[in-house]
């Protein structure tokens, strides 16, 4: 079921000569947790303004449950979204900030009382409640921040790179709070981050947003098996792109023939495989010979560039098979058909 | 933590001490005035010492009881219509650039160059056509032609380290444009607000040929009575009523100083 859904969204700032965002068009599915994913200035914060109704679209749609909230004032909308930088309220106390929007509500004390008191401990807080803004550390003020929208139990929440100033360690933890939160509580969100193993690890689905446009939306695996375009495919660590021709179950390149599964586009296309894909040694199909001519040890993986005629492929293998691999050494590689995927020329 | 050297610490002391006693020197004599019987050159002090002054001044003859409450009501107004119409101005020149704003600023600046006395025959004319001339509502608001400069321009400098994401924030959370007023707003801007409302205060306080030239002579306010004794030659009574003329600066000084140096908020900079 869709909760919310973005249509032909668009927004062109005064003096910019290209669109910060262009027909953005979402369909976000009621509880799940959806990335909106760029690098930084491809227009996702933007969309998320938008959605919290703090900026106006120059053209499209916002619609919660079928209904159109573009004319509701942000207080109105029942979506919270978390910035970046915690923004806590300073003159008022950790559990003051907590409840400030029941506050806004008017609620009674006792209930919001008990409520923050709830909360505090969901994000691991307790008895944090009286303390000053100013003396937490970073990763307690933005778990603050992430309590004072949740308090709120909005149809959707929207988080805005809440991770992008934690440090790794901390970063790990609030991945684990944030997700640990929207498996008990379910609540529909979106999430913001130029972070792509953070969106893999945290989204439902994602949407990869390149210069304002949507790129591909769709299951984080699929943007490894499956990307749109060459263009996803590289923000995602792809670095192998073979031009040449499908032909049934073939693709015709300067490697030679290699054989596809079923049901690829015919015609001229861009046969990508990833580097982690790449096997060493032969296979009943797609074996080809190769020259090494670069190795780099990159910690997990070796990173190998070989040379196979007039193509180049990387691989990336595991220290251990490429440890007895030198420069300039012929080695036998196969390319898994299941592997093979090609993206329209 | 280094301790600077002993030299720069008695030049620093030495310099406070001169500051002080600058400021404080000339009150020294009018404070003595107030309780002199008779105090004549080349006497270091005077020959007797008495509370008619005080008593004189206080008194509901001389009137400085009744212009003090006009002089108080005058200077909240101003200060009040100052902080309304400044603080929005200050906070468009602190937060927005648009274009023109260096001609705002510099029209806003205008009333603390030209001078008071230019302004005020200009607008005397204005104000007699309208029937503004020598009212109380004429006095406050050739008033504000001094204060708001001091509001827009304290106000500008809150504003230029205010992060307006809090509003947007407080919005989000469900805060309506009135709730994020009162709940986010004011709260972060209240040093800000003090400050400016008491320098509004202060110079609407203190103004004179504004207030002789609109309020033409009826609206007598405190500086205006005290030139009054001051040209008619009584010390005494003159040095009585600037003790009570100072206080509210005194007054000021100390509450500022508490409002700036006491826990400021992190929204906002200190002054």
């Amino acid at each position: 079921m869709t909760l919310l859904s973005v249509e032909d969204l668009s927004v062109t700032y005064p003096g910019a000569t290209r669109p910060a965002l262009d027909g953005l068009t979402l369909k976000v599915p009621s509880g799940s947790l959806t990335a909106l994913l760029g690098p930084s200035g491809c227009g996702k914060t933007t969309a998320l303004k938008i959605i919290a109704g703090l900026l106006e679209p120059t053209r499209g749609d916002v619609r919660c449950d079928g209904a159109s909230i573009l004319s509701l004032p942000p207080e109105a909308r029942d979506v919270v979204m978390v910035f970046q930088q915690p923004l806590l309220f300073p003159h008022l106390s950790v559990a003051g900030n907590i409840g400030f929007g029941l506050r806004m509500r008017h609620l009674p004390r006792a209930q919001i009382a008990a409520r923050v008191a709830e909360m505090l401990d969901m994000v691991q807080l307790g008895g944090l409640g009286g303390r000053n803004p100013a003396a937490l550390s970073g990763g307690q003020a933005q778990r603050v921040a992430l309590a004072r929208a949740l308090i709120l139990r909005p149809k959707v929440l929207l988080l805005d790179e809440p991770m992008s100033n934690l440090d790794a360690h901390l970063r790990q933890e609030m991945r684990a709070l944030i997700l640990g939160l929207h498996r008990t509580l379910g609540m529909t969100t979106v999430l913001v981050t130029h972070d792509q193993a953070e969106a893999v690890v945290l989204a439902d689905r994602i949407a990869l947003i390149l210069d304002g446009q949507l790129q591909q939306y769709a299951p984080p695996e699929q943007f490894y098996h499956r990307p749109a375009s060459r263009a996803v495919a590289q923000f995602f660590g792809g670095r192998n792109f073979l031009p040449g021709r499908v032909d049934g179950t073939q693709f015709h390149c300067a490697l030679g023939v290699l054989s596809l599964p079923p049901g690829m586009a015919q015609g001229p296309g861009l046969l990508s495989i990833r580097p982690e894909a790449v096997g060493l040694g032969a296979a009943p199909v797609n074996t080809l010979m190769a020259v090494v001519t670069d190795r780099a040890f990159l910690g997990m993986q070796t990173r190998l560039v070989l040379q196979m005629g007039d193509g180049v492929l990387e691989a990336a293998v595991s220290p251990d098979l490429a440890a007895a691999m030198t420069v300039g050494q012929s080695v036998q590689v196969n390319l898994p058909p299941g592997a093979l995927w090609v993206l329209a020329g | 933590m280094m301790r600077d050297p002993v030299w720069r610490r008695a030049m620093r002391r030495v310099s406070a001490l001169v500051l002080t006693l600058w400021l404080i020197l000339p009150l020294i004599p009018l404070g003595v005035w107030s309780f002199a019987h008779g105090w004549r050159f080349p006497a270091l002090l005077p020959q007797g010492w008495t509370l008619a002054a005080w008593d004189y001044a206080l008194s509901p003859t001389a009137g400085v009881v009744d212009s003090i409450g006009l002089t108080v009501w005058i200077a909240v107004c101003a200060s009040g219509l100052s902080l309304l119409v400044g603080v929005p101005a200050g906070r468009a020149l602190g937060l927005h650039q648009f274009r023109g704003k260096g001609l705002v600023q510099g029209l806003i600046l205008a009333p603390l160059i030209v001078p008071g006395i230019a302004v005020g025959l200009g607008l005397q004319g204005l104000f007699i056509g309208l029937g503004l001339n020598q009212t109380v509502t004429g006095v406050v608001l050739v008033h504000l032609i001094p204060t708001l400069p001091y509001v827009v321009l304290v106000m500008a400098g809150i504003f230029a380290n205010y992060d307006i994401r809090f509003e947007q924030q407080a919005r989000s959370l469900g805060a309506g444009r009135w709730q994020t007023l009162w709940h986010v707003t004011l709260p972060a801007i209240r040093p800000g607000l003090i400050v400016a409302g008491l320098f509004g205060f202060l110079v609407s306080w203190s103004q004179y040929v504004l207030t002789l030239l609109i309020g033409g002579g009826r609206v007598v306010t405190l500086p205006l009575l005290l030139f009054n004794f001051a040209a008619s030659g009584r010390n005494d009574i003159t040095g009585a009523m600037a003790m009570i003329y100072i206080l509210p600066g005194v007054l000021v000084l100390i509450v500022t100083a508490r409002a700036l140096t006491g826990r400021t908020t992190g929204l906002v900079g200190r002054l």
